[in-house]
């Protein structure tokens, strides 16, 4: 259970001091934020406005703008699946289906044993070798159902 | 003396294993003690043949590939050091039909030199476009540009000296030079292979058009699908910045340019530029409405250059060699060269830089082989999400941004998607607007609600409910869509619904039982 404590505190205010002075520091102190907490929690945002000199509407409404920022803390790994049309095109929809069935989770949603979140790509910049899938930072092509399964397997036990 | 063997750092190399590859490669020549140097190098854009490993023999690369990690113990035994026969040789990589026949200008260096290494790049070519532009006035760099015939590479192939010369008009204590690097349609990489392969390039480019215009401060707006790319500009901008050709008094010039990468957050539509720069102050992603232009008012309210990678990474070369020698490839009024991306279902996917003119035909089946699959290919998508279908009897059309929009159809940031004839054009249709629904800034009804509704009506018109009186109301639907959008995002979106109606009609019209 996440709990938004006194090093949580320490963590954002370091953000927010990183980037506070450059200029349009939004979005890098979001990224920030996100990397170290894996979420933007509601606490974070709050810290964020009133140093920005912001209403935290604002700052809410571009977290809630963009697909990358979380609202929820994610699983320990996230899954992204493409689903543009050149990964269509080499029967992504077959991976796509499958990825939705092992992991017993929908677009956005975690795996019961909450290791992956599954979100939806639209394009990784892989479209000649798909179809493609990206966990955490690493990049993957030509990910078939088995090819899912293999991966998958491999990240379960990294520690 | 060791061997010297390249393989590439590309993400597309990288996601078919490449980085196992080296390491395999490293440890089994060690274990044999044979010598070799492993450069990473960027990706050739063959990347069917990736993981592609390179070895240099008398000054000539012997191409193997695709090789995986445990390819690599039978290779070395049958002798990969000397360039010796094995089924996955294929042969000199500068001969190969698929490099040969290309016309590399902006991708001269990708895939030869090690992307972050500054001594290759310059004795490459690398900074000779900016030392000559420090020689001569904004004005002229300008002239040169506009007279190079260079349009926007991003898709809307503006005139790219037109819009400098209005910032270069511009009284203003700060301009801004932007890098729209959000590189979002689905068939497209040319940009993320262009800066993983050769960042100098684009910051040679940028810094040319910041100190043509008067600006001193740059942004590369890179999308955050892209850790590969920012890993490689990063890198490469401290190297330059360590070296003097960016940062303070840019190679002795008295001029100064800064560059800083930004990473997006996952928004399609922050590849419209206006909504690109709202990203950058800090703001939801929605479409700003125009005038003013961000020539005039841009970033922060200042004049502003925002150009696509390709565009800013077509510059050194142009300023190199100079205005006519890029303007003496291409055709009609697209000049110079696009690199072009093959996708999709393809059997010899990558890319492809060649001059104006090139029909699909040879595209896809000269370059790209024909279908992954083996099957026909019915249609192909050309310039990502908002760009139409073409079906196979337009095949023969040249790349050229007028003969493109006289078939109802766009060159855009030069993606090819192919389908082969299992492709239900129907269900393309329907995710257009899907597509549409999830990206939508939401500035605009036409876009935020026309979207969302157009899904509705396909939903109808596949389940043949009142499926006549739905597909006129798909069209009306358009109709408003690309009449009343506010951006491309919602006015584009019925390219790839009309002409898929248009050309596949009986995908419409089927019984789906």
């Amino acid at each position: 259970m996440f709990v938004f404590g006194e090093s949580q505190a320490q963590a954002v205010d370091s953000v927010i001091a990183r980037f506070a002075d450059s200029p349009g520091p939004l979005l890098p102190i979001l990224r920030g934020v996100q990397d170290e907490l894996g979420f933007v929690p509601p606490e974070a945002v709050a810290r964020i406005a009133a140093s920005l000199n912001l209403s935290r509407a604002e700052v809410h409404g571009v977290v809630s703008f963009y697909d990358y920022f979380r609202q929820h803390q994610p699983g320990r790994h996230v899954v992204r699946l493409c689903r543009a049309e050149a990964c269509q095109a080499v029967n992504g929809e077959a991976t796509e289906a499958h990825a939705r069935r092992c992991l017993g989770a929908d677009y956005h949603g975690t795996s019961a044993d909450g290791q992956f979140t599954l979100e939806a790509a639209y394009c990784l910049g892989n479209c000649a070798a798909g179809p493609s899938m990206m966990i955490d930072d690493k990049l993957y092509g030509r990910v078939t159902p088995a090819r899912f399964d293999q991966l998958l397997t491999q990240w379960r036990s990294r520690q | 003396m060791s061997v010297k063997v390249y393989i590439s750092r590309d993400a597309a190399a990288v996601a078919l294993g490449a980085d196992e590859t080296a390491h395999a490669l490293q440890a089994a020549a060690q274990s044999r003690g044979q010598a070799i140097q492993i450069v990473r190098v960027g990706s050739r854009g063959m990347v069917w043949l990736e993981p592609l490993v390179e070895v240099e023999i008398a000054g000539e690369r012997v191409g193997y590939g695709p090789v995986g990690a445990p390819d690599v113990d039978a290779l070395l035994d049958s002798g990969l050091l000397n360039g010796a026969p094995h089924a996955l040789r294929v042969g000199v990589v500068d001969q190969l039909p698929f490099i040969a026949k290309q016309e590399r200008l902006t991708f001269a260096r990708v895939g030869i030199i090690d992307p972050v290494d500054l001594d290759q790049y310059l004795e490459h070519g690398g900074y000779e476009g900016l030392r000559r532009a420090l020689t001569l006035s904004g004005a002229e760099v300008v002239r040169e540009v506009t007279d190079s015939g260079l349009r926007g590479r991003g898709g809307a192939a503006f005139p790219t000296g037109i819009k400098w010369k209005t910032v270069l008009d511009q009284q203003a204590d700060q301009k801004y030079v932007v890098c729209n690097a959000d590189e979002g349609d689905s068939g497209t990489f040319s940009d993320r292979m262009l800066m993983e392969g050769d960042p100098f390039t684009l910051i040679e480019g940028m810094t040319i058009a910041g100190t043509a215009v008067g600006a001193t401060q740059g942004f590369i707006y890179l999308r955050a699908e892209y850790p590969h790319a920012a890993m490689a500009l990063r890198e490469a901008i401290g190297v330059a910045r360590r070296l003097g050709s960016l940062g303070r008094n840019v190679l002795g010039s008295g001029k100064d340019f800064e560059l800083e990468v930004r990473i997006g957050a996952g928004a399609y539509v922050c590849g419209e530029e206006t909504s690109l720069l709202e990203s950058l102050e800090g703001k939801r992603a929605e479409v700003r409405f125009r005038p003013p232009l961000p020539a005039v008012q841009g970033l922060f309210g200042k004049p502003t250059v925002i150009n696509n990678v390709i565009s800013l990474a077509s510059l050194p070369v142009i300023l190199q060699k100079g205005a006519a020698f890029y303007k003496d490839y291409g055709m009609g009024r697209s000049r110079g060269t696009l690199p072009i991306q093959l996708a999709g279902n393809i059997k010899h996917g990558g890319l492809v830089e060649k001059a104006f003119g090139v029909t699909l035909r040879e595209l896809l089946y000269d370059f790209g082989g024909g279908s992954a699959s083996g099957r026909p290919i019915r249609t192909v998508q050309v310039g990502g999400p908002l760009g139409a279908y073409i079906p196979e009897s337009q095949f023969d059309v040249q790349l050229d941004y007028e003969a493109f929009t006289a078939i109802g159809a766009l060159v855009g940031h030069g993606g090819i998607v192919a389908f082969d004839d299992t492709v239900d054009m129907a269900k393309m249709a329907r995710y257009a607007m899907e597509f549409c629904a999830v990206e939508s800034c939401g500035k605009c009804t036409p876009c935020r609600i026309g979207s969302i509704r157009g899904v509705e009506v396909m939903d109808r018109i596949m389940k043949d409910d009142e499926r006549a009186a739905n597909l006129k109301l798909l069209e009306d639907l358009c109709d408003t869509m690309q009449y009343g959008s506010l951006c491309g995002l919602g006015g584009m979106t019925p390219f790839p619904v009309m002409s898929a109606l248009k050309h596949f009609p009986e995908d419409f019209n089927r019984d789906r039982g």
